[in-house]
């Protein structure tokens, strides 16, 4: 197979970005954030969330996410390959705005949760979890 | 993977009207997230549920998107209002197009 120029450019340009990509793995939360609240400035408190300060096995995680009044509320796992771990949408029927699950964790880590507020602003609250044994595979 | 993947939600068989009741939800499934490798270094192909809903008489009580970061078998637990009788509708999404549904129905005591 010939390499035309342009597959040698395409191929400079992925190889680049893949070498760029883990310090960006920062970059991806704050992308994610930025993505959910169009950029919008976040005040701490009005948004708890739940989680242990060590867990054993970081297969499962148990944590549990509540804001009075929230629209919605996104949890995400900075340290994670893929920081997003879920979004929880309430309905007009969730008697209060929280919600408990399990989440992987890659490592020791800050999760952080952000509540979209029932008059538009956005809330975020973070816990750092230290984690024993990481849940990703490998 | 559409097989062995089994729901399971817990609902109390009664409420009084306009009670706060609490919801355990929990579905077997392996929730392969795309970052493993298999023993030749080969990456496990995604095949996660990506999203859940719950619904009661047609209202929404909770719409959760998830990522590949919800642990094996995912389970869910969040509080509903019950207005009147009726039945809870639970929905869950496979990556494969598959879905998932399991009903309750909940009468006023």
């Amino acid at each position: 197979m010939e390499f035309t120029r342009r597959d040698t450019l395409g191929l400079a340009l992925g190889a680049a970005a893949l070498t760029v990509l883990p310090f960006r793995a920062n970059a991806a939360a704050e992308d994610a954030i930025a993505e959910f609240t169009g950029g919008a400035d976040m005040a701490e408190g009005g948004v708890t969330l739940t989680a242990p300060e060590i867990a054993e096995n970081g297969n499962t995680v148990p944590i549990e996410v509540s804001a009075p009044g929230a629209a919605a509320i996104m949890v995400l796992a900075t340290g994670n390959p893929e920081p997003g771990v879920a979004t929880f949408n309430f309905g007009p029927l969730a008697a209060v705005q929280s919600a408990s699950t399990r989440i992987r964790l890659a490592g020791t880590q800050d999760v952080v949760a952000i509540a979209k507020l029932a008059d538009g602003s956005f809330a975020k609250a973070s816990a750092t979890v230290k984690v024993t044994i990481g849940g990703c595979g490998g | 993977m559409a097989s062995g993947v089994k729901p399971r939600v817990k609902v109390p068989k009664t409420a009084a009207a306009g009670e706060a009741i609490t919801i355990k939800t929990l579905i077997s499934h392996k929730m392969e997230s795309g970052q493993r490798k298999d023993k030749e270094g080969n990456i496990i192909p995604r095949s996660i549920i990506n999203r859940f809903t719950c619904a009661f008489n047609g209202e929404t009580v909770i719409d959760v998107t998830m990522e590949p970061a919800i642990s094996t078998n995912p389970y869910f637990q969040f509080d509903a209002t019950v207005p009147e009788a009726g039945e809870f509708v639970f929905t869950w999404y496979d990556d494969d197009g598959s879905v998932y549904d399991e009903s309750k129905s909940i009468s006023i005591a």
